[in-house]
């Protein structure tokens, strides 16, 4: 009995006895069909994949957020949960918490800024008692109003402002929207 | 003809075991050849626990932290092998990194070894992205925050960016989809990808053999099977003893509260085997992001899958041993930096035990027996009125009130209070201070309020003066008592009980002269309703709820309510956000009967 049938049923090169031309047909032919056939689901799954390429951004419009009364008179920034309705893939949500923003009244206007950082994507946090904003990932900071202040600052650029607008009397509302991370300019998701 | 010999004339498979196992080593077996096998014994570890991991985890939003915290917590023997799968994660990327260095300082890649130095080099970058893919699947707080910003710096590449990252978490936002195709890739598409890399891979170790150590070249030859492979599994046994003790040491892996894009996770980390890079960005001012995340990053792995080429030259060997030192040295470096400067900042550590409370009370309500709800952990967290009414309370009312001086969260608002304090709010102690002369007129109570020079305060600091010391002695305690009994508050429940027969008198303290409350107060049937607050069932969840809805109402202060919002007659808040901000106020929130 031999001990390992290696060659079983192959040979190398093509086989002496078929003429050029057949032969340089029939090899067309193969990658044609073999193309064909593995196209399809090729194909159909790219456009599966790349669906999420279509999806719309996330802008919600106008969002009512809190009363002018809730906020600080001084001018401090408070944090506020921003509420809509929300569509993830097959589920949807009524009025559930999507985001969240720092509301802030400055002279006669209310600031709204977005939580994410615009580095990186990090929840900046308020530093209270030192009077300004911080990344807790990469240290980026900003004042009050949002601008970077530190020249060592990762940040590109200051926090996302959002539109706000003071409906019926002291209604604050915000158009929620969020921006790529890590570029100059604001660019909306 | 027996059986195994007809399934060999068919099959082969006894010269293929025999090529497999009697593989020859020149200069013999070697306790330096041992961390490839360990590698290949720490991924076919993960394989098996994470089919098992696979077969009780749910890839959604709603899904997926529920059914990690059931394999942690409920699953016979779950939070072992997620144990094991986590923490064999993490031998596996040091195992690379020794069989690297191994191989660096063998002179192992050169040639002709260079595509398996490159097979190698890919492996390495498989089991990142495994690591990576993996770290947001149980859907907690540090998973999803730490995986943001990677998948943040993923869309700073030039062009294409933005559009990868929408491929890779499904949308322009994270959830379900994001998910189910970091799943995918975590568990179809990069095992695949390492299975084919580590058959290649081997493949090609066979081809050109172990690279014998010099100086060992006169020494006796062996084989594999059994030399080799008995001090392959000597080394595979200690890496899973080292793995199962870790595990046992830390209780397992670590699951914190589930994800939430709207609460502050302040304690965001990547692995520690990633912080370097965390670090690393730390130092790049605007504009240079693509610069230190992309191009510098970059180079570096250019110049050592470069290696092999170099190393053809004379100092090549030299510049390659140096050159990778010096990065695991920069590694090491930014990877202590990363931690030093964590521990130095007062901010990440109370992040960190913010984090682990929320974690607790996240585990706290799921092992109640209500359990976790069909809309997810989350949602548990979101009802409960131990952490939203404070959040609630900060942002809405601590614009005039306070508790406890602070804003709910422990903040000290700069704006002077123009309203009650509510810590304690229907308490003894709070109805005690109510009816302090001292007191009624300070910022705790009425201060504030228009209700500083109302008829509440003056009754307070005039109408009860004249009582005599002993009325006051007799009187004034069972008042508070009766008036705090309305509350009916959880935690006076025993109190109250015991007082009842003083809280009866009290009632009818309320209800006559000199005290009287009904003067101006309705009290449980008696008494005018003057625009001022109804004092039957005061400070009981109803009542609150009622205050809180529209204080304008007539049975609480009518015309007279001095700066109060509406808050649910107006729809600033829910019904639903109203009762946790009342539950929370009058402590009233589920505990675990043993404390835990």
């Amino acid at each position: 009995m031999t001990d390992f049938h290696d060659d079983h049923g192959r040979s190398d090169g093509p086989a002496a006895d078929i003429p050029p031309r057949r032969s340089f047909l029939a090899r067309l032919g193969a990658i044609i069909v073999g193309t064909l056939a593995g196209l399809i689901p090729v194909g159909a799954g790219a456009a599966a994949l790349l669906d999420p390429l279509r999806r719309g951004s996330r802008d919600t419009g106008m969002v009512r957020v809190t009363r002018l009364s809730a906020l600080p008179v001084d001018g401090s920034p408070k944090k506020f949960t921003v509420q809509a309705d929300r569509t993830d893939a097959w589920s949807t949500y009524a009025d559930t918490p999507i985001g969240a923003v720092y509301l802030r009244r400055s002279d006669d206007a209310v600031i709204a800024l977005n939580v994410v950082c615009p580095h990186a994507g990090c929840f900046v946090r308020l530093l209270a008692d030192e009077g300004r904003f911080g990344c807790p990932c990469h240290n980026s900071s900003f004042d009050l109003d949002g601008e970077v202040n530190n020249a060592s600052s990762p940040s590109p650029r200051a926090m996302d402002a959002l539109a706000v607008e003071i409906r019926n009397g002291d209604e604050v509302w915000v158009r929620f929207q969020h921006f790529l991370p890590g570029r100059d300019e604001k660019v909306p998701v | 003809m027996n059986l195994l010999d007809w399934l060999d004339d068919r099959t082969g498979y006894r010269g293929l075991l025999r090529r497999a196992l009697y593989e020859h080593i020149p200069g013999g077996a070697r306790w330096r050849y041992i961390w490839g096998s360990t590698l290949t014994f720490a991924i076919f570890v993960q394989f098996v626990t994470g089919v098992v991991l696979w077969a009780a985890y749910s890839a959604n939003a709603q899904g997926a932290w529920e059914s990690v915290y059931f394999i942690q917590n409920q699953m016979l023997g779950g939070w072992i092998v997620r144990g094991i799968h986590h923490f064999m994660a993490q031998a596996t990327i040091v195992l690379l990194v020794l069989h690297l260095m191994q191989v660096m300082i063998d002179g192992a890649y050169r040639a002709p070894r260079e595509v398996n130095f490159w097979f190698g080099l890919l492996l390495l970058f498989l089991v990142l992205a495994l690591s990576l893919t993996g770290y947001l699947l149980p859907w907690d707080q540090k998973g999803y925050w730490a995986t943001k910003v990677a998948t943040s710096i993923a869309s700073m590449t030039p062009v294409v960016g933005p559009s990868m990252q929408q491929l890779l978490i499904g949308g322009a936002e994270y959830g379900h989809l994001t998910l189910t195709r970091f799943f995918a890739l975590h568990a179809g598409v990069l095992p695949a990808a390492v299975v084919l890399l580590i058959v290649g891979h081997v493949y090609l170790f066979r081809r050109h053999g172990v690279t014998v150590p010099e100086g060992a070249e006169g020494a006796p030859d062996g084989n594999f099977w059994p030399d080799q492979v008995l001090k392959d599994g000597v080394a595979s046994l200690i890496v899973m003893a080292t793995v199962l003790g870790l595990v046992l040491w830390t209780g397992g892996a670590h699951l914190g509260a589930p994800a939430d894009p709207t609460e502050p996770y302040s304690a965001a980390r990547p692995e520690w085997y990633f912080l370097f890079l965390f670090q690393w960005l730390k130092y790049f001012p605007a504009g240079w992001e693509v610069i230190g995340a992309h191009v510098i990053p970059g180079l570096l792995v250019g110049v050592v899958a470069a290696m092999p080429i170099i190393g053809k030259w004379r100092l090549g060997h030299r510049f390659n041993l140096g050159f990778m030192f010096a990065l695991l040295a920069g590694v090491g470096m930014l990877t202590w930096l990363a931690n030093a400067q964590d521990a130095a900042d007062p901010a990440f550590v109370e992040a960190k035990i913010e984090a682990d409370e929320r974690a607790a009370r996240v585990e706290e309500l799921a092992a109640s027996p209500t359990g976790i709800p069909p809309e997810g952990g989350l949602a548990l967290l979101r009802s409960d009125p131990l952490m939203q009414g404070p959040e609630i309370f900060a942002a809405r009312c601590s614009s005039c009130h306070r508790f406890n001086g602070h804003d709910g969260l422990g903040d000290i608002p700069t704006d002077e209070p123009s309203a009650s304090d509510l810590a304690g709010f229907g308490s003894r102690d709070w109805v005690r201070g109510l009816l302090d002369a001292d007191r009624v007129a300070s910022a705790e109570y009425f201060g504030g309020t228009d209700h500083a020079r109302g008829r509440m305060v003056r009754f307070v600091q005039r109408g009860l003066a004249q009582l005599t010391d002993e009325e006051r002695a007799d009187l004034l305690p069972k008042v508070v008592m009766a008036l705090s009994a309305e509350a009916g508050l959880p935690a006076q429940a025993e109190a109250d009980a015991a007082d009842a027969q003083t809280i009866g008198e009290g009632r009818t303290v309320m209800q006559s002269e000199p005290v009287n409350c009904v003067r101006c107060h309705l009290f449980r049937g008696v008494g005018a309703d003057d625009d001022a607050p109804v004092l039957t069932g005061w400070g009981s969840r109803e009542w609150m709820m009622g205050m809180i809805h529209d204080p304008t109402q007539d049975e609480y202060y009518g015309d007279n309510n001095d700066r109060m919002p509406s808050f649910g007659a107006d729809e600033d808040l829910s019904e639903a956000e109203i009762g946790l901000v009342v539950d929370w106020l009058r402590g009233d929130w589920y505990e675990a009967p043993d404390g835990r």
